[in-house]
C-alpha cells in the first residue's frame, strides 16, 4: 500500500510511450478490419445497416460497445470510488432501461423502419415535418453525447500521455476526431460495428481481469473489500457503502437523483445511436438475440465496476484519484497502475481511448445518417435523389460533424463528462421515446400529436438546462469555485434548481403526445395503422439482408 | 398485392382483423405491457428506497453488505430473469405465428379471412 502513495504526487504515472505503443497497436489493427470491411459498402444500406449482415450476438457485443462508453467505465468506477453507493445507482439506471427496449421498441422498430428512427415514425404519420423533428432531435442527442466523449478524451489524455496543457490536449483531441473521421468515412457502418466489437471485448476482458485480481487481494470477499475502502477513505468512510453520500445532502439533490433516474431508465430504448443498432441484422429475432446478448454483457461489466469502484477506493483512495490528473475519471487507470503497474496501465489506457474512438465512431455514423436520409434526401431533395448520392451526402456530413466534434470537444475539454451524458439521455427520453411509442402501440396517433411531443421535449430539455445549475450560478460552498458550465461565478442566470431535467420534461411529452393528438382532427388512415401493425409484430415486409 | 379487386381492404387489413393475428397480438400486449409495468414498478420502489430511506438502505445484513446493495443486486438479478423469461417465450410463443402471417403476405397468399388461401 505503502509504494501507491507518492503517485498522487508525480507527475506522471506509468510510461506515456507505452500507453501510445498500445493504442497505436489497437489503431492499426482496427484500421486494417475496417479496411477490409469497407470492400462491400455500394448500397445505402451496406454503408447505414452493414448490409443487414451482423447475427445478434455480433451486434449485442457491438451495442454493448456502444453503450459502454468512457463515461460508463470510467465515470462509474471514479464515481463509486468517491461517492460510493451512489455511483453504483446511475448503472443500474443504465442497465434495467434495456427492459424498455427488449420489451417495447427493439423488435418492433426493426420490423417497420430501414436506417433511422423517423423511418417507423413516418410509417403513418406525414412524412416531411416528422423526419424534420426526429432528425433534429437525434442530432441533440448525438452533439451532446458527442460532447462528453470529447471532453472526457481531453482528461484522459492529460492522465496517460502526460500531455498537460489545453493547448496539447487539443492536439490529441483533434487526432481523435480524425482518427474517427477515418474510420467512418471508409468503413460506414460495417467498419464502425467491427470497430465496436473489438473494443467491446477487449474492455470486457481487460475490467474482467482487473475485477478478479482486486477480488483476489481481498480474498474474494466483498464485504472484506468495502471495509478496505471505508478504512481508506477514513472518517465518514461508512457512508460509501450506504446511499446518500452524493445525492442525499437536500431536498433539491434528491429531486434531482429522481429525475437522474428517471432519464436513465427511459432514455436508453430513445438513443438514435442505439436504435439504428437494430437496423444491422437481418431480422426481429435477431434484433431480439442483439439485446439479450447487450443486457448481459452490459449488466456483467456494470458488476465488474462495482468492484473496480471500490477497489480504486480501497487501494488507491479517494485524496488520491481526486489529486490525480483527471480528477474522478482517474480512478480505473489509477487502479490498474496500482494492481498491474506500467503495462495494465498501458493496455487499460488504450482501451479506454479506443472506448472513446469507437463511441465517437458510432455517434457520427448515426448523425450522418439521420442528416442525409432524414433531412438531405426526404426533406430537401423530398425523396427525387438516387441512392448513391445521399451515401455521399452522409460522407460530407461525417467529415462536418467530425470537425464540429473536435472544435467542441476542446471546448468541452474538463468539462463534468457524466453529467453531459446524463443529459444526452433526458433529451432521448423526452423527445423521442414517447412518440416511438406512442406510433408503435397508439392507433390515434397523429403528426400533430408526434410534433407537439418531440419539439415539447427537446425544447423543454434545452430550455430548463440553459437555466439550470448546470449552466450557470452553482457555487461550491467551501471553495467558491464555480461548479457550472459558465466559470464567472458573477454570472447566474439559473431559475430552477434541477440539475437533470427529465422529472419536468419526459411527463411532459408525453402529456403533449397526447393533447397535440386531440387537439388535431388529424387521423392517420386505417390502412397504414393495418400495415405499421401487421408488419411490427410479423415482420412481413421488412428490409431484407442485402446479399453480396 | 396489397391491393385486392374490391380496392376496399389491403390484405395488411385483412390480416389484422383475422382472429390468428389478433390472438398474437393480445399474447404480445398481455405479456409485454404487465411485465414493463412490473420493473418499473420495481426499479422506482427501489430509486425511492435509495432516495429517501438512507437509514433503512444502510442496514448491514451480514458484515459490510447492506440492505442496499442487496436490493441494488436484485436490480440486476431481475433484470436477467426477465430477459431470459421474455426471450424464451418468444422464441417459443410468438415466432412460428409471426414467421406463418408474414410467409402469407409476402407470397400474396391471404385469404378473405386473413388465413392462407
Amino acid at each position: 500500500m505503502s509504494a501507491v502513495l507518492p503517485m498522487a504526487e508525480t507527475e506522471q504515472i506509468g510510461e506515456p510511450a507505452v500507453n501510445i505503443a498500445i493504442f497505436g497497436v489497437f489503431v492499426l489493427i482496427t484500421l486494417i478490419i475496417v479496411f477490409r470491411a469497407s470492400r462491400n459498402n455500394k448500397t445505402a444500406a451496406d454503408y447505414y445497416a452493414a448490409g443487414r449482415s451482423f447475427t445478434g450476438p455480433q451486434n449485442g457485443t457491438a451495442i454493448a460497445g456502444d453503450y459502454l462508453s468512457a463515461a460508463s467505465f470510467l465515470g462509474i468506477c471514479g464515481a463509486i470510488a468517491i461517492n460510493g453507493y451512489d455511483g453504483f445507482l446511475y448503472s443500474i439506471g443504465f442497465l434495467v432501461a434495456w427492459l424498455v427496449a427488449l420489451l417495447l421498441v427493439a423488435e418492433l422498430l426493426r420490423n417497420t423502419g430501414k436506417f433511422t428512427m423517423a423511418d417507423v415514425l413516418s410509417f403513418r404519420l406525414k412524412e416531411r415535418p416528422v423526419r424534420m423533428a426526429a432528425s433534429l432531435a437525434t442530432l441533440a442527442v448525438v452533439f451532446f453525447y458527442l460532447l462528453a466523449q470529447m471532453a472526457g478524451a481531453g482528461g484522459l489524455v492529460a492522465l496517460l500521455l502526460g500531455v498537460e496543457g489545453t493547448g496539447a490536449q487539443g492536439v490529441v483531441i483533434a487526432v481523435v476526431g480524425a482518427l474517427m473521421i477515418l474510420y467512418v468515412l471508409i468503413g460506414g457502418m460495417k467498419g464502425t460495428t467491427w470497430v465496436q466489437i473489438i473494443k467491446a471485448i477487449l474492455l470486457i476482458v481487460g475490467a474482467a481481469v482487473m475485477t478478479v485480481w482486486v477480488l483476489a487481494k481481498f480474498g474474494f470477499n466483498l464485504s472484506d473489500l468495502l471495509q478496505g475502502a471505508i478504512d481508506k477513505a477514513g472518517e465518514g468512510g461508512e457512508a460509501l457503502i450506504a446511499p446518500g453520500k452524493q445525492y442525499g445532502a437536500s431536498a433539491t439533490s434528491q429531486l434531482n437523483f429522481l429525475s437522474l433516474a428517471l432519464a436513465l431508465v427511459l432514455g436508453t430504448a430513445g438513443l438514435p445511436h442505439v436504435l439504428m443498432r437494430f437496423y444491422t441484422v437481418p431480422t426481429a429475432k435477431e434484433a431480439r438475440r442483439s439485446v439479450v446478448w447487450a443486457i448481459w454483457l452490459i449488466g456483467i461489466f456494470y458488476l465488474f465496476t462495482l468492484v473496480l469502484g471500490y477497489g480504486a477506493g480501497a487501494l488507491v483512495g479517494p485524496e488520491a484519484i481526486k489529486a490525480a490528473p483527471g480528477g474522478v475519471n482517474s480512478a480505473a487507470p489509477l487502479l490498474a497502475f496500482e494492481l498491474g503497474g506500467t503495462i495494465l496501465l498501458g493496455l487499460i489506457s488504450a482501451v479506454a481511448f479506443a472506448t472513446i474512438l469507437a463511441v465517437v465512431a458510432g455517434l457520427t455514423i448515426t448523425a450522418a445518417t439521420s442528416f442525409a436520409h432524414d433531412i438531405y434526401a426526404s426533406v430537401i431533395k423530398k425523396g427525387e435523389i438516387k441512392p448513391d448520392g445521399e451515401v455521399r451526402v452522409a460522407r460530407i456530413t461525417v467529415v462536418v460533424i467530425g470537425i464540429l466534434a473536435i472544435i467542441g470537444g476542446i471546448f468541452a475539454n474538463g468539462q463534468n463528462v457524466a453529467f453531459l451524458v446524463a443529459l444526452a439521455f433526458a433529451v432521448a427520453a423526452s423527445a423521442n421515446l414517447p412518440t416511438i411509442l406512442y406510433s408503435l402501440f397508439w392507433k390515434r396517433f397523429n403528426t400533430s400529436g408526434a410534433l407537439w411531443s418531440m419539439y415539447g421535449g427537446l425544447i423543454s430539455c434545452i430550455v430548463l438546462i440553459t437555466f439550470s445549475p448546470v449552466v450557470s450560478g452553482k457555487v461550491d460552498p467551501v471553495t467558491g469555485d464555480s461548479l457550472s458550465m459558465i466559470k464567472d461565478t458573477s454570472i447566474d442566470f439559473h431559475l430552477i434548481p434541477l440539475e437533470n431535467p427529465g422529472l419536468i420534461t419526459i411527463p411532459l411529452a408525453f402529456v403533449l403526445g397526447i393533447v397535440g393528438t386531440y387537439a388535431s382532427k388529424g387521423k392517420s388512415s386505417p390502412e397504414k395503422y393495418a400495415e405499421m401493425e401487421v408488419r411490427s409484430l410479423t415482420g412481413a415486409g421488412s428490409e431484407k439482408a442485402t446479399v453480396h | 398485392m396489397s391491393e385486392t379487386a374490391d380496392g376496399l381492404e389491403t390484405d395488411y387489413q385483412r390480416v389484422q382483423r383475422s382472429d390468428e393475428f389478433q390472438a398474437l397480438k393480445r399474447r404480445f400486449r398481455n405479456f409485454v405491457f404487465p411485465m414493463t409495468a412490473l420493473f418499473l414498478i420495481w426499479y422506482f420502489v427501489y430509486v425511492l428506497l435509495a432516495d429517501y430511506a438512507h437509514d433503512f438502505m444502510a442496514t448491514k445484513v451480514w458484515g459490510n453488505i447492506t440492505v442496499g446493495l442487496l436490493f441494488g443486486l436484485g436490480q440486476f438479478a431481475s433484470t436477467f430473469i426477465i430477459t431470459m423469461v421474455y426471450a424464451r417465450w418468444a422464441n417459443n410463443r410468438q415466432d412460428a405465428v409471426a414467421e406463418r402471417l408474414r410467409l402469407h403476405i409476402e407470397e400474396g397468399t391471404v385469404d378473405n379471412a386473413g388465413g392462407a388461401a
